[in-house]
């Protein structure tokens, strides 16, 4: 958190120039800059801005926007639920299809049983893993509301506006965690006690269930924190194709109109998210492992 | 050392994916290369009287704004998309080794920190580094390749990292060390060498990590700026006319996806040709293996015995034939004991019968039945039934055999609860009870915790509990003793004892080990590369067995008048392997009685001698003399061999 701090706030002093100058453009009067460097607080020693930056942050004050002089904290107040919700939503469906189907096609395709089965997922799962969220989403706007007109091509109105930028986020980690998991599976299933669990005749349903699942969600559980926080980062890219209400539009915007401020604060926010995931990752990660120490100490 | 060998990846090459990968890959170069020299001038062509048409024979991928053809533009967009990705690429990698490599050059404390750094940076996405690199360096095809190489230096100098901590361990860079080689020669000289190879594959596959990433920042507006055009830029020009002409977008996304697509593939194929992935060849299937089974014998009745399999064979894929022909039966009450040497499929024996081989195998016999039913037979329900009522497992190693995510008690109740309905109350209190019986102190604790925090006797003995709780006519036990000290192997045998003595049910007892077999058994059966070669009673295994191979057995068992100046005895040689498929004998090349008849005709497994003995051997150790000289001839080669 402290390095975070750190490099966000590090981050307007690394741009070449001045940055008061870079974003209200060359025309600007020379008065005008340096009344906003002033109000910036950006003519003070580097020590005291900084003291003064760790100080706002903590009273949860993310600064002034160089474009629009609105609080950031309110824009992210009014942006912030849009963009959870989308990536939220895409995690769950994700998580929610990969686990089954990435543990059904370890089964299936276990001890080289089925290979055509599992080359076809295999192909499958690394094509579409591999396409990015964007990519895939211009392709589904054209089949679904262009030329299918099933759904709607943007924006942000009733459940069926839903379905097209969640997919869109959804798909790759979808099919990059359904591989991970079978893998993991695999893995499983060649252990001793699955052997055992079998042994005792049990139905497939528990075998499986009860006694393969528990042993993939470490694996699974990390690749999955890792791809939460890259859907918050999909979600820019997925909301600019959509014109979706969240902190996308507001980031790309930002960076475009060089309001400083304003990409700091996201930059800390989003850092934070991924932080917080991270730790969310280890302590779920404590509670299942019946050999991990981290609560007991 | 480990050394590029471009046959390795040459082999990867010219499989299907790694030719279509490679051909990708060269046009995609090609078109870098020679797009912008060959198509400009149509790619910037304003044709007013064309505007944003869609697809046409004149216009494949349809015109933009500016009434110009996008599949041209496409085209040309080839080089700077490429050519960024590759820059981006080698920035990426200009920043991420070096910082990877520095935690093994610079002293501990500091090398931690930077490791927790990469750590920390690995962790954030890629794009999101990207974005706010690119707001700090400002918008355009310049701020883009920083950013993205700042993007992608995580993963290089995670992967720098690893690499090079796990080479700095090698003997030979201790030498070196040793030796007194200073720091930077050490890396420039010793390790990254042996790094490069999949440092190289890391980059093939950025490159197509770059490739999408900048178009992704294209895409927002944040790379390449007008008038220049990348791919990116190009779909986000088409995204606003997706309605009246998707093709516009669908052209550039097509484009990015592909030439994403080769460079992974391609750096997929070498990875494999690098981990030495050869798909194994299935044109053999097991079933044509096993030579075919004749009929059951109908006149032997199976009678009441709770096992009997004839002419078992397992096999595998490949040509492997691990059991051949192993005939057995175990009568109600009766302990029998398999030993063999490691592979001498012992352990394969008892999974065939138990209905647990890897769902590769084939198992063939002429007659398999558990208490006078064939499992083959029945329904999978059925199936489950009987075997999971009447027929428990004790496995080999007691660490691995139980599940480490799940609590003891609810892996010893679960079967009972399944087979005989029993509730959780009720299984929990018969567990209590087969616990006590194996001699687990306080087992209420005991069902609460998880294995890993059992000692390794106290799981075997779980492992036996858990064989118990649903009363077995028939119990399995592989190994059970071989990796427990003395003592609990004492207290185990005697609990395996008590079992079959109290609740008579049938155990066939797996070991390597003479001394527990003869220790605990009445009968033994001796197999030796996947057959059986001996089938006796314990007295006449201790006092005159028929096969030289059973009587080396028993000769390598120290005992108290062993003399102790002499080497142990051993068997010279190596058992024959499951893919063997010599007319001989197996034992021939070990043996010391062996003659030519041996090597040209394999000997049945016939009756002899004392009560129920069989053996397979054309010249069985009937009379004293000849075992004398069996003897005799072992140890003599013995004494040569040490």
């Amino acid at each position: 958190m402290a390095v975070l701090l750190t490099v966000t706030f590090l981050m307007i002093h690394l741009v070449p120039g001045d940055p008061v100058r870079a974003a209200l453009g060359p025309t600007a009067p020379q008065e005008l800059v340096v009344v906003r460097r002033h109000a910036l607080g950006l003519d003070q020693p580097l020590t005291t801005q900084f003291a003064r930056y760790v100080r706002q942050v903590a009273h949860g004050d993310m600064g002034t926007s160089l474009i629009t002089g609105e609080p950031i904290t309110k824009t992210i107040r009014a942006r912030l639920p849009a963009t959870l919700e989308l990536a939220g939503l895409a995690f769950l469906i994700a998580v929610l299809v990969a686990v089954p189907l990435g543990v059904a096609m370890a089964a299936m395709t276990h001890g080289g049983r089925r290979r055509s089965l599992e080359l076809g997922f295999t192909t499958t799962a690394g094509t579409f893993a591999s396409i990015p969220s964007f990519l895939l989403a211009v392709g589904m706007v054209w089949l679904f509301a262009v030329s299918l007109r099933w759904l709607p091509v943007a924006g942000r109105e009733g459940a069926s506006s839903y379905i097209l930028p969640v997919a869109a986020l959804a798909i790759a980690p979808l099919f990059a965690l359904s591989r991970i998991v079978r893998v993991e599976g695999l893995r499983v299933l060649d252990q001793d006690y699955m052997r055992t669990a079998r042994g005792k005749r049990l139905p497939s349903r528990l075998v499986y269930v009860r006694h393969a699942l528990p042993n993939t969600l470490t694996a699974t559980l990390t690749i999955a924190g890792l791809l939460l926080g890259g859907l918050i980062a999909g979600t820019v890219l997925v909301e600019n194709i959509f014109a979706w209400p969240g902190l996308g539009g507001v980031l790309v915007q930002s960076v475009s109109q060089k309001d400083y401020p304003a990409v700091q604060a996201l930059a800390l926010l989003f850092g934070t998210l991924v932080l917080v995931i991270n730790f969310a990752v280890d302590i779920a990660l404590g509670v299942i492992d019946p050999r991990s120490t981290i609560l007991d100490s | 050392m480990r050394r590029p060998s471009l046959g390795r990846w040459g082999g990867a090459l010219r499989t299907p994916v790694g030719i279509v990968a490679t051909i990708g890959v060269g046009t995609i170069v090609v078109l870098a290369v020679i797009g912008p020299v060959l198509w400009s001038a149509e790619a910037s062509r304003i044709d007013l009287n064309a505007v944003s048409q869609g697809a046409s024979a004149e216009h494949w991928f349809g015109t933009d704004a500016l009434g110009r053809d996008i599949f041209h533009r496409v085209l040309v967009a080839t080089r700077l998309s490429v050519s960024l990705a590759f820059l981006a690429t080698a920035f990426g990698a200009l920043i991420g080794i070096p910082l990877g490599a520095l935690p093994s050059l610079v002293g501990e404390r500091l090398g931690r920190a930077i490791t927790g750094f990469i750590n920390l940076a690995v962790a954030f996405p890629a794009l999101l580094i990207a974005i706010f690199v690119a707001a700090i360096i400002g918008v355009g095809a310049r701020g883009a390749v920083f950013a993205i190489g700042c993007a992608v230096a995580p993963s290089f100098a995670r992967l720098t990292q690893t690499l090079t901590s796990s080479v700095i361990g090698a003997d030979y860079v201790a030498a070196a060390r040793t030796l007194g080689v200073r720091r930077v020669r050490l890396l420039t000289r010793h390790i990254l060498p042996n790094v490069a190879e999949p440092l190289l594959l890391t980059t093939t596959l950025a490159v197509g990590e770059a490739l999408l990433a900048l178009a992704g920042l294209s895409f927002l507006g944040l790379g390449v700026q007008p008038p220049g055009y990348d791919w990116g830029r190009m779909l986000s020009e088409g995204i606003a006319s997706i309605y009246v002409t998707p093709i516009v977008a669908i052209g550039p996304a097509v484009a990015i996806i592909l030439a994403a697509l080769m460079f992974t593939l391609l750096g997929e194929t070498l990875a494999k040709g690098v981990a030495g992935h050869t798909t194994s060849r299935w044109d053999e299937r097991a079933d044509d293996l096993v030579p075919s089974v004749e009929p059951p014998d109908e006149t032997v009745d199976i009678g009441d015995d709770a096992l009997v399999v004839e002419n078992m064979n397992v096999a595998f894929p490949g040509g492997s034939w691990p059991v051949r022909d192993v005939s057995l039966r175990l009568r109600r009450g009766e302990i029998v004991g398999i030993v063999g040497e490691s592979g001498s499929g012992k352990t394969l024996t008892a999974m065939a019968i138990s209905d647990l081989l890897p769902p590769t195998a084939r198992m063939t016999a002429s007659r398999y039945a558990v208490l006078g039913r064939d499992p083959r037979e029945l329904s999978d329900a059925e199936k489950r039934k009987l075997l999971g009522r009447s027929l428990a497992i004790v496995y080999q190693d007691p660490m691995s055999s139980l599940n480490p995510s799940l609590r003891v008690g609810l892996q010893l109740g679960e079967a009972a609860e399944f087979h005989h309905g029993l509730s959780r109350a009720q299984a929990r209190e018969r567990s209590v009870d087969r616990l006590r019986a194996v001699r687990i102190a306080s087992p209420d604790v005991r069902l609460r915790q998880y294995p890993h925090e059992f000692s390794g006797g106290m799981r075997q003995r779980a492992v036996i509990a858990m064989g118990l709780m649903v009363d077995p006519q028939l119990l399995i036990a592989d190994e059970p003793t071989t990796a427990l000290d003395v003592t609990v192997q004492q207290q185990i045998l005697r609990l395996l004892r008590d079992v079959s003595g109290t609740s008579h049910a049938a155990t066939l007892f797996i070991s390597h080990d003479v001394a527990v077999v003869s220790q605990l058994c009445s009968r033994v059966v001796v197999m030796y590369a996947g057959r059986i070669v001996e089938e006796l009673d314990v007295d006449t295994l201790v006092n005159g067995p028929a096969h030289p191979y059973t009587a080396a057995l028993v000769s390598a068992v120290p005992t108290m008048t062993s003399d102790r100046t002499r080497p142990l005895a051993t068997i010279p040689g190596r058992a024959p392997g499951p893919f063997d498929r010599s007319p001989g004998c197996p034992f021939v090349d070990r043996c010391p009685v062996a003659t030519s008849r041996c090597r040209a005709e394999r000997p049945p497994l016939e009756p002899l001698g004392a009560e129920g003995q069989r053996v397979a051997c054309w010249h069985p150790l009937t009379a004293d003399a000849l075992r004398e000289q069996a003897l005799k001839a072992a140890s003599e080669r013995e004494d040569v061999a040490v």
